[in-house]
């Protein structure tokens, strides 16, 4: 099989450890961490070719390219990063880490807790999107990045974005933020609630000890899944691809599988249940749920996003109502209010939430057409 | 870099520094052009491919709908607010005229005359609607749902208090100032309250 040009090919993930202790927002502290993350491409002289992508709920620092030769599956946003694509690691140097409470190589609650020798568990302390960011800055000084070219994330990864922007206004030159919001609303807490209390209420998750246990909460997270799951599809989307159909062609008058969305839904629910770990899913809705950078400015985003240096894309679709155009406008129109420079596209899809990952043409068209002008902007 | 004739008068208009809202900037080519001057702002557009346009040009440019009015700009943010050749084509045609200018200090707004001698002949000579280099389109087929002339428009501003700063009437690239509700196919107009 010949290599595909337009892939970042085979990629080993790397660990940097961190021993100067970090205090989050919640006033607790971490004396070490470490934080898994994968490069592509290479870093100019000067550093200034750097792109930090910023994952969102369930995803993690595998954003690229293939572990082994035959895996199946590529990274989480393969079609949006690689020579030649959107993306372009053959003019940027692309990194993409897991988390602080992630559970993919990232210090988390899955994590052993130096001080006891026992997995984390329910102790590991609450971290928020800035708290995330703090993290991401000392990883950036450990890469010798001192200003990205360009932080970029979808969804809760949008708000990261958003935050870094706010945070270190003089490190990042551009941010993308992509499907998300200044802060959720009462029905997007009230959706993270039903799938928390789906995994805090499944009589394996022990207060969140389960690794003690020799269990694991499968039953929560996947019916937490599967809830988030129909948030991150369209009405449309979802009437086209499974509308009525029936596995069996007829109604057998009991609970069992009957229609293709149930027999979807359980399998996406299996399947994330399988690798996913609870307590980082209540983590990461939590973060959700705090993230409100006007908060500190009397609710005024205006305000807050005054603080901002870097010049933004912001982009929405047309069917997502988990983080509706609406949102997206909200973060729009305190940028321009405050005067700092965006683009707005509010993207056709039948993709719904989930489109930031998908690969409608206009969407991909805009994000090569900008982040091109990033490119030149550094001369990469 | 030259600019299209009537975007060349508006440009004329805005001082450097300005923050320009440009509705209806299509790809973008009189923000870039005045980028180049020290203007900032945004353009607004519906049209996917011309947001595509304008994000290629590094051009700050808003994705949405003008009938929905102006909602996402707050009052007085804007030197001046430009809509080229579009007041024509809109259904909230005096919404937006108020609108420009609750968000701007000043409007710049440009629109084809109807009252053009052209236009006037071939209804004359031929009965039918007109089509001309700046209506160039059949009267079934056509953007254009509120056509006016210099008259019409003056009416329009009077009516709501607008004031009328400078008229600039064009025929191709000439200025017209004799008889120019006849002579002019092209009407500029920089209004404030």
């Amino acid at each position: 099989m010949t290599p595909d040009p337009h892939s970042v090919g085979l990629v080993t993930p790397q660990t940097a450890l961190f021993d100067t202790p970090l205090t989050l927002a919640s006033g607790a502290t971490l004396e070490h961490y470490q934080l898994v993350f994968e490069t592509y491409g290479e870093l100019n002289a000067d550093a200034s070719n750097a792109i930090l992508i910023c994952h969102a709920l369930s995803g993690h620092h595998h954003v690229a390219g293939r572990h082994h030769p035959d895996d199946k599956a590529a990274g989480w946003w393969d079609n949006m990063i690689g020579p030649g694509k959107p993306i372009d690691t053959s003019r940027f140097f692309v990194v993409g880490l897991n988390n602080l409470g992630g559970c993919h190589g990232s210090t988390g609650p899955s994590s052993i807790n130096p001080a006891t020798g026992q997995p984390w568990g329910a102790s590991f302390p609450v971290v928020t999107v800035p708290d995330w960011v703090h993290a991401q800055a000392r990883l950036a000084d450990r890469l010798g990045i001192e200003r990205w070219a360009a932080v970029i994330g979808g969804s809760l990864g949008g708000m990261q974005a958003l935050q870094w922007t706010l945070t270190y206004p003089d490190r990042v030159a551009h941010a993308l933020v992509i499907a998300s919001a200044p802060k959720l609303t009462a029905q997007n807490i009230a959706f993270n609630d039903v799938a928390r209390q789906a995994i805090l209420t499944d009589p394996d998750f022990h207060g969140g000890d389960y690794y003690a246990h020799g269990t694991v909460p499968r039953r929560g997270l996947r019916l937490a899944r599967m809830l988030g799951h129909i948030t991150y599809l369209s009405d449309d989307g979802m009437g086209a691809k499974f509308g009525r159909m029936l596995k069996s062609g007829e109604y057998r008058y009991g609970y069992d599988v009957e229609f293709e969305i149930e027999s979807y839904l359980r399998y996406q629910g299996d399947k994330f249940s399988d690798y996913f770990d609870a307590n980082t899913y209540l983590l990461m809705t939590k973060a959700l749920d705090y993230f409100d950078p006007a908060q500190a400015f009397a609710g005024n985003l205006a305000a807050a996003l005054g603080q901002a240096k870097a010049q933004f894309l912001v982009a929405s679709f047309t069917t997502d109502w988990r983080f509706s155009p609406a949102r997206s406008k909200e973060i729009v129109k305190a940028l321009i209010d405050a005067k700092r420079r965006v683009s707005y596209a509010e993207i056709e899809s039948t993709h719904g939430h989930d489109a930031f990952l998908m690969t409608d043409a206009p969407y991909v068209r805009l994000m090569r057409a900008y982040l091109n002008n990033v490119a030149k902007e550094v001369g990469a | 870099m030259s600019l299209r004739s009537d975007l060349q008068k508006i440009a004329n208009d805005i001082p450097p520094g300005a923050h320009v809202l440009d509705l209806g900037c299509g790809d973008g080519e009189l923000l870039a052009y005045l980028a180049a001057r020290g203007v900032s702002g945004y353009g607004v557009e519906i049209d996917v491919d011309n947001v595509i346009a304008c994000v290629e040009r590094g051009v700050d440019v808003i994705q949405g709908d003008l009938e929905a009015g102006l909602a996402g700009f707050a009052d007085q943010s804007f030197d001046v607010v430009v809509l080229s050749q579009t007041i024509q084509a809109m259904k909230q045609t005096e919404q937006i005229l108020l609108d420009m200018l609750r968000v701007g200090r000043e409007a710049i707004v440009t629109f084809p005359n109807f009252g053009y001698w052209q236009n006037r002949l071939q209804i004359l000579l031929h009965g039918r609607m007109p089509v001309s280099e700046t209506i160039p389109y059949a009267w079934y087929d056509t953007p254009n749902l509120h056509l006016c002339m210099l008259g019409d428009f003056e009416a329009l501003c009077a009516k709501n208090g607008i004031r009328v700063v400078e008229r600039v009437v064009m025929d191709g690239e000439q200025e017209i100032t004799f008889l120019p509700n006849l002579l002019g196919s092209l009407a500029l107009y920089r209004v404030s309250r």
